[in-house]
């Protein structure tokens, strides 16, 4: 690494997990363990970044505009949709021309997938994804990495077993995409009905990494050292089928006995009741310092896309 | 109608054949939307070798390139598209898969932000699986053909 090395992020759009390589990844994380540890340095500082949530969600705008603000920079935008003159009629086209000439960056969230996409390519400064429909929302699964990262001190060579939702839920698919960089081995335990979709299985087999169903949770456990669970919505099933699925899919402290010392339980929160509170208080509990870690993990991408050069970087 | 009639020759066109039974009326609606004035020739199960049976169309006046060609392919993958001059055959080459389509089928996710937006669809085509899936440049999601070949 050359001290005036361009970072290859700089000015880069964050739409999907996919535009990403491990090296990417890797600055994304290191950075984030840097700013965690001694704080972000002024890495927005005279910038503007619009903040454009075409929906509501507060928790990723919350950490967005903290993360900017903690970096110096300051915000314009809106916080949902019902205010935008998307509601008169405006296409997201002509809303991104307008916004993308006032400001240095574009965070933005939308209903429709696609839409960052669609931004990206009619924007001239950055986009970054905050979400886009059932699509993706790449600086979730940053925040998992750099969770991951954190917790074991690697993201190479691991075990993690997914739980739960793993059809509909695109937190479990970027995070298991993202991880083939790092030759993982994974576990997937789920209804039947809730399986990986096919194209992500058949995107595993092309990188070589090894899966496997599991039925129960207390099979893996032992196994891993992350336990990635995630909430089976009530909403897909009838009310008996969802209590017998549900109850089956739920961790409790005392199945953790058998886990390693280091195993960490992880979750993109809100949990329902698929974590007993008594996980809480083990050892193995990390779902909150995830949440906390959203901050750092979107202040180091967005410190990377905004500048050609980091300092922490060069002399790390 | 007699068979010759519907492979009567032409002086100067395309004659797209062996195309599947039943797909020509897709391929002739794909043709009308690029150029609704073109004179054409249907022939529709027509017999073909054996005990098969076949579509053939015929444009008059418009010479195909392999990418005009090229979009037809999700219908008629094993198609051969005859360029004929002066009642001559002077091309012949088969349909082949282009590497994306743009501007041409209307993305099968409803919530795609391209159905909103004045954008052109645009998706990449997989054939390394079977059946070939096109993935939306928008949205990112795989659909297998059929998705776009039912009913045109
Ligand atoms: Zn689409």
């Amino acid at each position: 690494m050359g001290l005036c090395m361009t970072n290859p992020l700089y000015r880069k759009d964050i739409v999907s997990i996919s535009d990403l390589s491990k090296t990417d990844l890797e600055l994304i994380v290191k950075l984030a363990s840097i700013f965690k540890k001694q704080g972000p340095g002024p890495y927005l500082q005279q910038k503007v970044i619009a903040s454009c949530f075409f929906e509501a969600s507060t928790r990723t705008r919350l950490s967005f505009e903290t993360a900017v603000q903690r970096l110096g920079g300051s915000l314009i935008g809106f916080s949902d949709g019902a205010n935008t003159s998307t509601k008169k009629g405006e296409t997201l086209t002509d809303s991104i021309h307008m916004i993308s000439s006032y400001a240095d960056a574009i965070i933005m969230r939308h209903p429709r997938e696609g839409a960052a996409r669609l931004a990206a390519e009619v924007a001239d400064v950055p986009v970054i994804n905050g979400g886009d429909g059932a699509n993706q929302h790449p600086s979730q699964t940053l925040l998992d990495l750099f969770t991951i990262f954190e917790c074991q001190g690697t993201l190479d060579n691991l075990s993690i077993a997914f739980v739960g939702d793993l059809k509909y839920g695109r937190t479990v698919h970027s995070l298991a995409q993202a991880m083939c960089h790092f030759n993982p081995t994974f576990y997937f335990v789920a209804p039947d009905v809730l399986k990986m979709p096919g194209y992500i299985e058949d995107g595993l087999v092309a990188q070589g990494v090894t899966f496997e169903y599991v039925s129960s949770l207390e099979e893996v456990v032992e196994k891993v050292d992350v336990l990635y669970m995630t909430r089976v919505q009530k909403e897909r099933f009838d009310p008996t089928e969802y209590m017998h699925i549900a109850s089956r899919y739920v961790l409790t402290a005392d199945m953790l006995s058998s886990a390693k010392p280091d195993m960490k339980v992880l979750h993109p929160l809100p949990r329902v009741d698929e974590i007993h509170p008594d996980v809480d208080r083990t050892r193995h509990a990390y779902y909150f310092t995830q949440a906390e870690n959203g901050v750092y993990a979107r202040e180091a991408l967005m410190s990377l896309v905004m500048n050609e050069v980091i300092e922490e970087l060069e002399y790390a | 109608m007699r068979e010759t009639m519907a492979v009567e020759a032409i002086e100067n066109g395309t004659v797209i054949d062996h195309i599947p039974a039943g797909q020509g009326l897709n391929i002739l609606s794909r043709i009308q939307v690029r150029n609704s004035q073109a004179r054409v020739t249907v022939g529709l199960n027509l017999r073909s070798g054996g005990n098969g049976t076949k579509d053939i169309i015929k444009v008059e006046g418009w010479l195909f390139s392999e990418f005009d060609a090229a979009e037809m392919a999700l219908y008629a993958p094993n198609a051969t598209v005859n360029i004929i001059e002066d009642y001559q055959v002077r091309k012949k080459f088969p349909i082949g898969l282009p590497a994306e389509f743009t501007g041409i089928f209307d993305c099968p996710n409803s919530n795609c932000i391209s159905h909103t937006e004045p954008v052109a669809t645009r998706f990449y085509v997989r054939e390394q699986v079977r059946p070939i899936q096109l993935t939306c440049h928008f949205c990112e999601r795989s659909f297998t053909d059929s998705l776009f070949t039912r009913n045109g």
